[in-house]
């Protein structure tokens, strides 16, 4: 049991890295791996908030979604098919939970909370929290499962982030052409990038 | 001239395909292209084009999408207090896209099928969201529609570039058509297997940008 966890927490990491692999959360990607310190506060955030997520959503596809989820309230309810509500409801819940994140951490935590700061509301449109959801509905993981993956998408996610952008810093002083600089080059580094973690594929523990 | 006499019969309303409207149409398509210079949508414009159909159908919902939420949001910017309009607009967004998933399921299943969970996702498409913010909410609906069509387009044409180069390269067809003659594989010639996996795509559109910024000459840092 415990190696299928394992298993399950490595390939979401390396092996089908959800930036790299899926291409999910590209836009926060690109636009905020210009410094490291920066990229490690969204990284952080990011796993925070898809650890959290992702085992919420499951608990709303499991007894509320999901046909026939609605057994638990009354059994005429049985037939009931609510799974095309999934999207609008799976933002809602992230919208909502990183607002309640935002909230808790403000209380209890002001020095991680500034250290986040304005990366928290950000992160309600980040593609790949909506995105480790929707894998984890398309999946059928149970809730160990969904946890272990929400945790090992995030931590992908926020690996990818920070080593891209220890490359962009270096690049600062390479004599790239005219047109290819900004986008264009780290769009070539991302390919680099997921090429070499490429060799993790076929990797089972 | 052809604009004053347009503007003359609807009485101080601006013509349907003023210059300006039609900057707005045209603009998204090369000099502001939301994916090689807005720098937005780039995850599903890379997920979805390993083969030309899925890019197709792709580009034609974020079209739908793009221009239909442009509308509605831009009808209803006076409405929206400015405090909550992120949950308002996600609101919008995804009820659309709930209705494109259930249209390509209803008609395009195998397509939807493929697309997977990027329909889903067309909701956290920055595209969309983007365009909200910086062009509906300051906007009369019919410009707001405009610039979406405009913006869909835009994102379907390098969607369907990257889509060309990798199906050809990677799988030898086109359209699910095969291009490339048996008598070249009979030669020795291999499809690139690279062009079907991530990194092909990632390099396919970084060339793309450095070609385009060459010739249209921008340069972004």
């Amino acid at each position: 049991m415990l190696e299928h966890y394992l298993s399950l927490f490595v390939k979401s990491v390396f092996v089908e890295n959800i930036l790299l692999a899926f291409f999910l959360g590209m836009c926060s990607f690109l636009a905020v791996s210009k410094k490291v310190e920066t990229s490690v506060g969204l990284g952080m955030a990011v796993i925070f908030v898809m650890t959290i997520t992702t085992p919420a959503n499951w608990f709303v596809h499991e007894y509320l979604l999901k046909e026939g989820a609605l057994d638990w309230v009354s059994a005429s309810f049985a037939s009931v098919d609510l799974s095309f509500l999934g999207f609008v409801t799976y933002i809602a819940i992230i919208a909502a939970m990183v607002q309640l994140v935002e909230m808790v951490l403000d209380r209890y935590s002001p020095k991680l909370y500034t250290a986040l700061g304005i990366f928290l509301p950000l992160i309600a449109v980040n593609c790949a929290i909506l995105g480790a959801s929707l894998f984890m509905v398309e999946r059928h993981y149970n809730f160990g499962e969904s946890v272990v993956f929400g945790l090992g998408s995030g931590i992908g996610w926020a690996l990818a982030i920070v080593a891209m952008a220890a490359i962009r810093h270096k690049l600062r002083y390479s004599n790239i052409p005219v047109g290819l600089r900004g986008l264009g080059i780290t769009m070539l580094m991302t390919g680099l990038m997921s090429m070499a973690f490429m060799i993790f594929s076929g990797i089972q523990l | 001239m052809a604009d004053q006499s347009v503007a003359k019969t609807e009485k101080k309303k601006e013509a349907l395909f003023s210059k300006k409207n039609m900057k707005v149409l045209t603009n998204p398509l090369s000099e502001n292209n939301p994916i090689t210079f807005q720098v937005l949508g780039i995850c599903s414009a890379l997920a979805v084009t390993v083969q030309m159909r899925t890019a197709l159908v792709m580009a034609l919902a974020v079209t739908a999408v793009v221009a239909s939420s442009n509308v509605l949001i831009s009808m209803l910017r006076k409405q929206i207090p400015s405090k909550i309009r992120i949950i308002v607009e996600l609101a919008v967004i995804a009820t659309l896209v709930i209705l494109v998933d259930q249209i390509l399921k209803a008609y395009l299943f195998d397509i939807s099928k493929q697309l997977s969970v990027f329909v889903g996702l067309i909701i956290t498409n920055c595209i969309i969201m983007g365009r909200a913010e910086a062009f509906a909410l300051q906007n009369k609906p019919w410009p707001s529609f405009l610039d979406g069509i405009g913006n869909g387009l835009g994102y379907g044409w390098i969607l369907m570039s990257v889509a060309t180069v990798r199906e050809i390269l990677g799988s030898g067809s086109f359209l699910g058509f095969r291009v490339i003659p048996e008598s070249l594989y009979a030669a020795g010639y291999e499809n690139m297997g690279l062009m079907l996996l991530a990194p092909g795509a990632f390099i396919i559109l970084g060339l793309l940008v450095w070609i385009q910024r060459t010739i249209t000459k921008t340069v972004h840092e």
